[in-house]
C-alpha cells in the first residue's frame, strides 16, 4: 500500500520514539501570537533555557488588538501588558514579529499570505485553528502552552500519529456554494466529535476545484469537526499560490522547493483508516443554527426537532434551543439578525471581502443591523483599500476596521451584548464566543452574512448576487 | 532542569457531576478571562458565565452546588473540551482543585494538554459515564478513584474499567508527563532530523522584515 501526506510528512520529521510509545516530531514552523505564549516563556525563563531554533520562530498579535484605531498603549490595560509581553520575548530571544509591522495580522492569515506556511512542513502554533496552514498540504497542529515551551525549548513535539480519514468531494459545488459551505455540512454530517483521533484529508473533484483561500477556510474548520489536523495535497493552485510570496525560495531554489513539496503528496493506492464521501452537488449555502458548528442546516431548511434527532444528540438540541430560544421547525430563512461579523481567520481573507462587497454593492445595511468587515491582516487591508471595497462597504452601512480577530471571540472590543444574533462568517458558535452570555451565533460564508446584514434577516445570498455576475467562487 | 513531578498512579476524592455533551473550552474559560499573561488567578473564572449572572450572582451549577464542594475528580460525558487549544481551560478547573476527569470523551487538543498537567483524563463507555453521575449525584459523598495501573475508576463499590492513550497513561503514572526535559535529552538526534529536512537547511529564502 502506498503512503499518505502525512505518513511522509511524519517520517521525515520524526526524530525518536519516546518512553511513552508517542514519537517526537521536528516543528518545523513554530508561529506564537500573545495569548498563549507569554506562559510558555516563563515556563522556559524559570528553567534556564533558550529558545532551540529561533529562526524558525514567527510571532504576531491578533487576538487582542482593537480593530478601531491600533494607537499605543491600548485602553485595555490587560491587552496592553500581553502585546509587552510578546514584544518583550520575542526581542529577547531573537523571534521575527509581524505584530507592530505592516505585516500584522492573523497568525493563520499571515503564515499563507507571507509564503511561512509550505508544503510537507511541519507547523504548530498555541491555536486550535493551526489547522488552517493544512490547506497548503502542511501538517499543521494546534498545541497547548505546555508543548508551546516544549517546542520553544526543542522544536519538537511529542505526538502519537493520528489516523487518516479521506474526505472525497465529488463532483463540483453549485453556484454561490463556498469553501465555508462544504465543510458546515462536512461538521453537520459526521459531527463535532466525529473527528476524534483523526486527521482529516480533503480531496476530489470539488476540493481540487477551490482556490487556495477557499482551501484555507475548509482546512481552518477541520477543528470543529473535532480532527487534530485537516489537510489538502499540493498541487498545481498551492504552487501558483506560494509563487513570489516573501518567505518562498526564488529560482533555482523554487525548483528545488517545488520538487521537494510535489515529493509529499499522498500516493494514489495510499492507506486510509477511513474514507467518506460527500457529492459536492448536493451542498447549498449553510447556516448554524445552534451552540455547536455541526448544529447547521441548508439555507432552505428548518431547524431540526429534538424527537427526530438521535438519542444520543437530544440532549444537546435541547440545551441549543434553550440556549438560543429558537423554535423546533423553523425556517432557518427569515431568522432576524442584529449584527453581523465579516472577517476572522476562518474568512478574513481579499476573496471573502470580495464575494461579500459583490454581495453589498450598491444596497443598504438594514436599520436594524450593526455590520462590520474586518480585514484578517493588513496586508488584506491595503488590498481591499486598492480594490475600492471599504467604499463599498462604508457606503452600504458597514463599519471597515483595522486587521485582527474581532468579533470572533471576546477577547478585545469587538463584543455581541445581551441576546443578539449574529450573522458571522467566524467558526465557533459556542455559547459566549462572541462576548455575551446570552448571545447567539450563527455561521455561514461571508456572502450569506452580507445577505443577512442588507436584509436585517438570514436570506439566501444567491437570491442577492447580480444576475449574470460569475459563480461567486472566482 | 529535572521537575519535581510525581507519579499519578492513583487519584482519588469526591465527584463533580458536570452533566452534558460537547462542553466546549469557551464555557469551560470564557475567552475575556484569557487576557492575563500568567495562569495563576483562572481557578476563580472556571465555568464564570455557567457559574454567576451578569451581577456575579451565583447560579444554579454543580460548581456552586454545596453537595460538590471539595470534588477533585469531575465526571463529564461525550467530546468534553471540544474547541480551542487554550490551555487555560484545564489550568482553570486544575487551579479549582480538579485531579481527573472520567467521562465518555474528551477534545483531543484539551486531553492532551490534561496529560501535560498530570490531569488523567480516563474514557468510560457511554453507559457507565452515565451510571457513575448517577451515583455520586445520590451519593456526592462517595469516595471516586481513578486508578492509572489497573485501568479502573471505583466509584464507593462499583467499579469500571476506562480506556486512556497508552502514551498518556504511561507517562502519567511513571511521573514524565512534563515532556520538555524528555525532549531535550535528544537535542543532537533533533539538529540531525532538522539537517535531512530540505527545508530547514536547503532553500531557505532570504527574510524582509529584521529580527526582535
Amino acid at each position: 500500500m502506498g503512503r499518505t501526506l502525512l505518513d511522509k510528512v511524519w517520517d521525515l520529521h520524526k526524530v525518536a520514539t519516546l518512553p511513552s510509545g508517542q514519537d517526537q516530531l521536528f516543528i518545523g514552523m513554530h508561529l506564537v501570537h500573545e495569548v498563549t505564549s507569554p506562559q510558555a516563556f516563563q515556563a522556559l525563563s524559570d528553567r534556564g533555557l533558550k529558545v532551540l531554533f529561533p529562526e524558525r520562530t514567527f510571532a504576531t498579535v491578533d487576538h487582542i488588538v482593537p480593530t478601531d484605531g491600533q494607537r499605543r498603549p491600548f485602553a485595555d490595560d490587560l491587552a496592553e501588558q500581553m502585546m509587552r509581553a510578546i514584544e518583550r520575548n520575542a526581542a529577547a530571544h531573537g523571534i521575527m514579529f509581524f505584530g507592530n509591522t505592516d505585516d500584522q495580522g492573523i497568525v493563520h492569515i499571515i503564515g499563507p499570505e507571507l509564503g511561512l506556511t509550505q508544503p510537507g512542513m511541519t507547523i504548530a502554533c498555541g491555536d486550535s485553528h493551526t489547522s488552517t496552514h493544512g490547506a497548503l498540504g502542511s501538517l499543521a497542529f494546534g498545541v497547548g502552552t505546555s508543548q508551546i515551551r516544549d517546542i520553544l525549548a526543542t522544536q519538537t513535539l511529542a505526538l502519537s500519529r493520528p489516523k487518516v480519514r479521506r474526505i472525497e468531494v465529488t463532483g463540483t459545488l453549485p453556484v454561490g456554494v463556498t469553501a465555508k459551505d462544504l465543510i458546515i455540512q462536512i461538521i453537520a454530517n459526521l459531527g463535532v466529535n466525529g473527528g476524534i483521533g483523526f486527521a482529516y484529508e480533503y480531496g476530489g473533484s470539488a476540493v481540487s476545484a477551490l482556490s487556495m483561500e477557499s482551501r484555507l477556510t475548509m482546512c481552518n474548520m477541520s477543528i470543529e469537526g473535532g480532527a487534530r489536523a485537516g489537510y489538502i495535497n499540493p498541487d498545481s493552485v498551492t504552487i501558483e499560490y506560494l509563487k513570489g510570496r516573501r518567505f518562498v525560495p526564488r529560482d533555482g531554489d523554487f525548483d528545488k522547493a517545488v520538487q521537494f513539496w510535489k515529493s509529499m503528496v499522498s500516493d494514489g493506492d495510499a492507506d486510509y483508516a477511513d474514507t467518506y464521501t460527500l457529492e459536492g452537488g448536493s451542498v447549498e449555502p449553510m447556516v448554524s443554527w445552534g451552540i455547536n458548528p455541526g448544529q447547521a442546516v441548508g439555507v432552505s431548511g428548518k431547524l431540526p426537532r429534538v424527537s427526530d434527532a438521535r438519542a444520543s444528540d437530544q440532549d444537546a438540541l435541547k440545551k441549543a434551543y434553550d440556549h438560543t430560544g429558537f423554535k423546533e421547525g423553523d425556517p432557518i430563512q427569515g431568522l432576524s439578525v442584529d449584527v453581523a461579523f465579516i472577517g476572522s481567520c476562518t474568512n478574513g481573507r481579499i476573496s471573502d471581502l470580495r464575494e461579500a462587497a459583490r454581495v453589498v454593492k450598491g444596497k443598504k445595511v438594514s436599520s436594524r443591523v450593526k455590520a462590520l468587515v474586518v480585514p484578517g491582516s493588513r496586508a488584506v487591508l491595503r488590498q481591499a483599500v486598492a480594490e475600492g471595497l471599504p467604499e463599498i462597504f462604508r457606503d452600504a452601512g458597514f463599519e471597515w476596521r483595522d486587521a485582527g480577530c474581532s468579533m470572533c471571540l471576546a477577547m478585545n472590543p469587538d463584543k455581541l451584548s445581551g441576546r443578539q444574533v449574529c450573522a458571522s462568517s467566524s467558526n465557533r458558535n459556542f455559547i459566549g464566543r462572541q462576548g455575551s452570555p446570552h448571545g447567539r451565533t450563527l455561521l455561514m460564508s461571508p456572502a450569506m452574512a452580507a445577505a443577512a446584514a442588507i436584509a436585517g434577516e438570514v436570506v439566501d445570498a444567491r437570491q442577492m448576487l447580480p444576475t449574470g455576475g460569475g459563480n461567486g467562487r472566482s | 532542569m529535572a521537575e519535581a513531578t510525581s507519579m499519578r498512579k492513583l487519584i482519588k476524592g469526591q465527584g463533580i457531576v458536570v452533566p452534558g455533551n460537547d462542553i466546549d473550552t469557551d464555557r469551560i474559560i470564557p475567552a475575556r478571562y484569557l487576557r492575563m499573561i500568567t495562569f495563576e488567578e483562572l481557578g476563580k473564572y472556571a465555568f464564570y458565565d455557567e457559574r454567576f449572572d451578569e451581577g456575579g450572582k451565583p447560579k444554579k451549577h454543580p460548581l456552586n452546588d454545596p453537595r460538590f464542594a471539595g470534588g477533585t475528580v469531575m465526571l463529564v460525558n461525550r467530546n468534553f473540551g471540544c474547541g480551542s487549544s487554550r490551555e487555560h481551560a484545564p489550568q482553570s478547573l486544575m487551579r479549582m482543585g480538579i485531579q481527573a476527569f472520567v467521562g465518555e470523551s474528551f477534545g483531543e487538543i484539551f486531553s492532551g494538554n490534561c496529560t501535560a498537567l498530570g490531569l488523567p483524563a480516563a474514557r468510560v463507555s457511554h453507559e457507565d459515564a452515565a451510571r457513575i453521575q448517577d451515583l455520586v449525584e445520590k451519593d456526592p459523598s462517595l469516595e471516586v478513584a481513578v486508578d492509572l495501573e489497573s485501568r479502573s475508576v471505583t466509584v464507593g463499590e462499583e467499579r469500571f474499567s476506562f480506556t486512556m492513550p497508552d502514551a498518556d497513561r504511561k507517562s502519567l503514572a511513571s511521573g514524565t508527563w512534563d515532556t520538555t526535559s524528555v525532549l531535550l535529552s535528544n537535542k543532537d538526534a533533533v539538529r540531525a532530523t532538522a539537517s535531512r529536512i530540505p527545508y530547514v537547511h536547503g532553500f531557505v529564502a532570504a527574510p524582509g522584515g529584521s529580527r526582535g
